[in-house]
């Protein structure tokens, strides 16, 4: 029984570990696009290492915290929920560093002038994926305040939309040329996806905490 | 001769084992929260320690209800309730060893011409009723202080989840040593008054009553039961009446400990007298109708969704259906081992 102890208190330390990994991604996102937009790209590519390396943490954390639940029969009942939220999590961070290693590789032209708008649109990616990462922990913890935290993701995934499509509205409007407009319409759909990752790992956390709080 | 005696009682002891025993760890293994081996394990050893310590208190009731005189006549109340049991279960009707060796305990007694003490019967079927009906209060109260207290001082998920784990394991341990307490009277009560065993007295410090060694011979039988044919049933139970989760399975678990405990602990009535309380009756139930009780009150407190009524009407049928077949097999086979093999039946 000590055993169980020490492997509970170790579970739990890893799933700590690997939401704050998420969540320290979604913040070098945010920082990753702020660094593109500025032109300063040498630390932009930090930040697309930093990302990188949390992205593969969290997947080894997220693959040790599965073996484990399943070799020692831990939560039987909830492990199921448990592996599709560490899996669904780990959409975010890797949604996230897919639209980094974009940037990264196919270097697009911004428009001056709408600077503002993509760096918003990017704030509105990270406090979505921050908003989650603080449900998920209430999912552990304390699952009645699960909701407290839901509905900022969705307030946040809801302005994002709104952000994306003033930003196509703007693209599509300045008389740059269509393969460009088409270009940077893709990047500001690639962020946006950070949001929708976060979203839908919300409305999982919806049903799981009502599950266990029934 | 006296090993081939107590063969019906060890025969209801292994079955008890076998049957009974997953109402203690049925759920955590079928969950798997716990492994067999340790249910196993846990559940044998604090049987046997209820059956010693504990068991004189419902084994007394029954024995004033009629007491049996010859060994032979022991041997077949047992054997006819066992065989009750056996059949009743063969036709998929509820059956309880509690209530059948009452049954069989009347047949001596009219077999015998003995009188049966009606206001000991009516206390036995008394208790009986209030069994399932005092599970279900218990386990709606257990719920409730549950739900209040984890809502005010909530636990990470994997935290609750070894919680439970040993939750199980001491809750299980405690529903077993009242299982003992309460049900080694069904098993070797009959016994009692014929058994020949002297009171042994280890090193001048304490003594071990002859009613303790054949409890502890009970206890043993029904540990065997356990080890050999518990599993299966432990592993089916998980989900039969209701889906119960972990948490729901250890407050059903306490709350058919805590009763079976009540109906079976001298110190407990003792005490409750001793303050101007009435006394609780010390009787052997069925834990099976105890956990029936506990789920359907947890039932109840959920909106009574999904609760199968009918089994109600099943339990209440087995009440008075299970005794008079018992009671009708032991007058018959009485009737046989008297004038067919010719064997003392009755003083």
């Amino acid at each position: 029984m000590p055993t169980l102890f020490k492997q509970t208190k170790e579970l739990t330390t890893q799933i700590d570990d690997f939401l704050d990994a998420i969540s320290e991604g979604a913040l070098v996102f945010q920082k990753g696009v702020d660094d593109y937009l500025s032109g300063d790209l040498e630390r932009f590519e930090q930040r697309y290492r930093t990302i990188e390396a949390l992205e593969n943490r969290a997947d080894d954390v997220r693959r040790a915290v599965e073996s484990q639940l399943y070799r020692h029969s831990l939560i039987p009942e909830s492990r199921g929920d448990v592996l599709g939220l560490l899996e669904a999590m780990d959409d975010v961070i890797n949604t996230a560093k897919n639209t980094l290693s974009l940037f990264l590789v196919e270097r697009p032209e911004m428009i001056p002038g709408l600077t503002e708008e993509w760096r918003d649109l990017a704030i509105a990616a990270m406090h979505t994926s921050e908003a989650v990462v603080m449900a998920a922990r209430a999912f552990f913890r304390d699952p009645r305040s699960v909701n407290d935290h839901l509905h900022k993701v969705y307030f946040h995934e809801k302005e994002g939309d709104k952000m994306a499509m003033g930003l196509k509205r703007k693209i599509f409007d300045s008389d740059v040329d269509l393969a460009r407009k088409i270009h940077l319409r893709y990047f500001a759909l690639n962020i946006d996806r950070v949001s929708d990752a976060a979203e839908d790992v919300a409305d999982r956390l919806a049903i799981y905490a009502i599950k266990r709080t029934v | 001769m006296l090993l081939f005696f107590l063969s019906s009682g060890l025969f209801l002891g292994w079955s008890l084992g076998a049957n009974d025993a997953a109402n203690v760890f049925g759920t955590a293994v079928g969950t798997r929260m716990v492994r067999f081996a340790t249910a196993a394990a846990v559940c044998s050893v604090f049987v046997i320690v209820g059956a010693v310590v504990g068991g004189a208190g419902a084994s007394h009731t029954l024995g004033k209800l009629g007491a049996v005189n010859a060994l032979g006549g022991a041997f077949m109340v047992a054997l006819s309730a066992g065989f009750t049991v056996y059949t009743m279960t063969r036709m998929s009707l509820p059956v309880s060893t509690s209530q059948a060796i009452v049954g069989a305990i009347i047949g001596w007694n009219l077999f015998s011409g003995s009188p049966t003490d009606a206001s000991v019967l009516i206390k036995i079927v008394t208790t009986w009723v209030a069994c399932p009906l005092l599970a279900a209060g218990f386990a709606m109260f257990f719920y409730t202080v549950f739900i209040r207290v984890s809502s005010r001082f909530p636990v990470h998920l994997l935290w609750e989840d070894t919680l439970v784990r040993w939750g199980l394991i001491v809750v299980g341990a405690f529903g077993a040593y009242s299982l003992g307490a309460n049900n080694i009277a069904n098993v070797m009560g009959v016994f009692v008054p014929v058994a020949p065993f002297e009171t042994l007295t280890v090193a001048g410090l304490f003594s071990f009553t002859g009613t303790q060694q054949l409890f502890l011979i009970g206890g043993i039988a029904i540990s065997i039961g356990i080890f050999t044919y518990s599993r299966r049933v432990m592993e089916t139970v998980g989900g039969s009446l209701m889906k119960l989760t972990p948490q729901m399975a250890l407050i059903v678990v306490l709350s058919q400990a805590v009763v079976l405990y009540l109906f079976s602990s001298q110190e407990l009535s003792a005490w409750l007298v001793g303050h101007g309380l009435p006394s609780i009756p010390l009787v052997p139930v069925s834990s099976s109708q105890a956990v029936i009780g506990a789920v359907l009150g947890l039932g109840v407190l959920k909106g009574g969704r999904g609760i199968r009524f009918r089994v109600l009407g099943e339990i209440a049928a087995g009440w008075v259906v299970t005794p008079v077949v018992a009671c009708v097999i032991t007058f018959i086979a009485l009737f046989f081992l008297q004038n067919v093999f010719s064997m003392q039946v009755m003083q």
